[in-house]
């Protein structure tokens, strides 16, 4: 962080802010027959030196579009992009100080993993002797020292990870772009490298904006997140604000909580689908409900004397393991999730299609405003 | 072998007595209609290189390949076709990357301009390099009065006539690679400050190297083997224009044993060509 932070939050609160990334990013791509883009990206971002965002939503959002767009590899249709307070909408990719960790690494099969890292330096115009210095440099850094002079084809994901990074970090950048970064990897090597590209993030002193479609990716690696669902950002906060306040299905699905959206008048929540919830919260006026599928109890019969005020007729419409648990998925009078163990789902005798009654109590669910 | 050949072969084919019987794959007889023409079609490209075979005078060989002419077209024949490819690859490689990497308007109808050599009879080309570059010829009388150049009838016509066949078949070999590679790199290059330039030199032509390694080898093949463009365009004069095919279809005429002797050169020269690119087009079956 900057030494002048009243200052810098002063102009971030004006809308402005001199350092780090200030970006409104409008791409266009494609023609729908009736006229209009097929897709249209429209996302505001500003990040503070030393932060890291993470774009975050599901295939086809646009979060790879927006990540093209800050690199120069894509134009911008309007909006404006500015790193440091320099304008950088018009200046090609090879003059912009960022630096971009592709999904699949990209990183050049001619050349070994140190003029892999070399390869910035020198297109900066170091001499070949001081950019290759540079890159051992940062190849040390990264462990990977032992592996200079080897082909990429010859590095495991996790250590061509490292190159990648290496190689980007290499030129300096202002904003580091990572796209996927741990996408490529298996899940055993994707939790190192996930710890390693952390503690690296953490070190970097500028912009770093990352997208992924992992909410744990994100989660782990960011200090903010930005959801963004069909081209718009729809939520935009701390990953334990996001995990706990869903605003979508699709962030309420990621972080894995039943979410609905109704009008709270006391502790009654009338969901805009029909059904009456009570809640432990009081409050007015159009809310979001949530509660954890773990929370849900099922029966095969309208359970009596429960204490539970939420009960719901449903039918199952599909079963699928969870972890050591069994997912029922249920349709009917409040579709839900509900997690129950597999002994509890063999005693209830579930099968799609199967009519149960499922209970919440009101302290298991969560209301907060819209 | 593959395993599919070993099971449509293997059972039963000439056991008991039965006749042997070409198998397909999936162990059904070929059919006749097909099986005929097939052969037919074989015979019609072999029977003539036999012929070049058997009729060849082995014993007499050593002494005419020795003449001093037959090494003049020879030598003639190879600068000529390795200048023609040198100059193939000097503007071929950066127009196949304009077709493949750069949008213009109008890029389907160059590239079909392109490629239209390789459909034009090549004595044609030669008239129409003789319109062009001669020395009335529409750039010609400007290369003639400027820099005193005259390009027909000398050795680089012959270079020209070469170069104007064999430019598409690199063109076409070199696009087809970099539409096959991966565009991305060259953004990655990008991204770590390298110009379009830089990017091109540092990453796509290594990446490409192989595919423009094959066009050479194409375009020099056909250079080697071009007849009626540089005889339109170039002439037949022994020692300066007469390049090896040339020298084959004059010797026919008057030493037919000579001319089976220069073939004979050629077709080797052919078959190390094949040889040189059987892991890219005789594997692919």
């Amino acid at each position: 962080m900057t030494g002048n932070h009243g200052a810098a939050a002063e102009e971030a609160r004006a809308g402005f802010r001199a350092d780090g990334l200030d970006a409104r990013l409008v791409v266009e791509r494609g023609t729908r027959p009736g006229g209009g883009a097929a897709f249209r990206l429209d996302v505001t971002l500003t990040v503070a030196p030393g932060e890291v965002v993470a774009l975050l939503g599901p295939n086809g959002a646009g979060k790879t579009t927006a990540l093209r767009a800050l690199a120069g590899l894509m134009p911008l249709t309007e909006g404006h992009l500015r790193l440091d307070g320099v304008a950088l909408e018009r200046t090609p990719p090879e003059s912009r100080p960022v630096g971009v960790v592709f999904q699949d690494y990209l990183l050049f099969p001619h050349l070994t993993a140190l003029d892999n890292v070399a390869f910035g330096p020198r297109c900066q115009g170091a001499s070949k002797a001081a950019a290759r210095a540079q890159a051992a440099a940062w190849l040390d850094r990264l462990g990977l020292a032992a592996h200079a002079g080897a082909k990429p084809r010859k590095l495991s994901g996790g250590q061509a990870q490292r190159v990648a990074l290496a190689r980007a970090l290499a030129t300096h950048p202002r904003l580091l772009l990572l796209d996927e970064p741990l996408a490529a990897l298996d899940a055993r090597t994707r939790l190192e490298v996930r710890a390693q590209l952390r503690r690296h993030l953490a070190d970097f002193e500028a912009v770093a904006v990352l997208v992924t479609h992992d909410p744990l990716d994100a989660m782990v690696l960011a200090d903010r997140l930005v959801v963004v669902e069909e081209g718009r950002i729809v939520q935009e906060g701390s990953p334990s604000d996001i995990a706990r306040h869903p605003r979508t299905d699709y962030i309420a699905q990621l972080v894995g909580l039943n979410l609905y959206r109704g009008k709270a008048d006391g502790h009654t929540v009338r969901l805009d689908t029909g059904p009456l919830l009570t809640t432990t919260e009081a409050l007015t006026g159009p809310v979001y409900v949530a509660f954890p599928p773990n929370a849900v109890t099922l029966h095969r019969d309208r359970p009596t004397g429960s204490s539970a005020r939420n009960l719901w007729r449903c039918e199952v419409g599909g079963l699928e393991t969870h972890g050591d648990q069994i997912r029922a998925v249920l349709t009917g009078e409040l579709p839900l999730a509900a997690d129950l163990t597999t002994v509890a789902a063999a005693e209830l005798d579930l099968y799609p299609g199967a009519e149960v009654w499922a209970a919440v109590k009101a302290t298991q669910t969560h209301a907060y405003p819209v | 072998m593959t395993p599919t050949d070993k099971a449509g072969a293997a059972p039963g084919t000439l056991r008991d007595g039965r006749r042997l019987r070409i198998r397909t794959g999936d162990g059904r007889g070929v059919p006749l209609p097909l099986l005929l023409p097939a052969l037919a079609g074989l015979a019609f490209l072999l029977v003539p290189l036999a012929g070049l075979l058997v009729r060849t005078p082995w014993h007499s060989l050593p002494g005419l390949l020795a003449g001093a002419q037959v090494w003049q077209a020879l030598q003639l024949s190879l600068i000529c076709a390795t200048a023609a490819t040198a100059v193939s690859l000097v503007v071929g490689v950066p127009l196949a990357w304009l077709l493949a990497r750069v949008e213009f308007p109008g890029r389907g109808l160059v590239r079909a301009l392109v490629t239209l050599p390789l459909v034009l009879p090549p004595v044609v080309g030669g008239v129409a390099l003789l319109m062009a570059l001669g020395r009335n010829g529409i750039v010609g009388q400007w290369l003639d009065s400027w820099f005193g150049i005259t390009l027909p009838f000398t050795t680089a016509g012959v270079v020209v006539a070469e170069a104007f066949v064999a430019l598409p078949f690199l063109v076409i070999s070199v696009e087809g690679t970099l539409r096959a590679a991966d565009p991305r790199y060259e953004e990655a290059a990008a991204t770590l400050g390298a110009s379009r330039f830089t990017a091109f030199r540092r990453v796509t032509l290594p990446l490409i190297a192989p595919g423009i390694a094959a066009g050479a080898v194409l375009a020099w093949a056909r250079a080697l083997g071009e007849f009626g463009a540089t005889i339109t365009f170039a002439g037949n004069f022994p020692g300066r224009t007469q390049t090896m095919p040339l020298a084959v279809y004059l010797a026919l005429q008057s030493d037919p044993e000579a001319a089976i002797a220069l073939s004979l050169v050629l077709l080797a020269v052919s078959i190390a060509v094949l040889a040189a690119l059987r892991d890219r087009w005789v594997a692919a079956g």
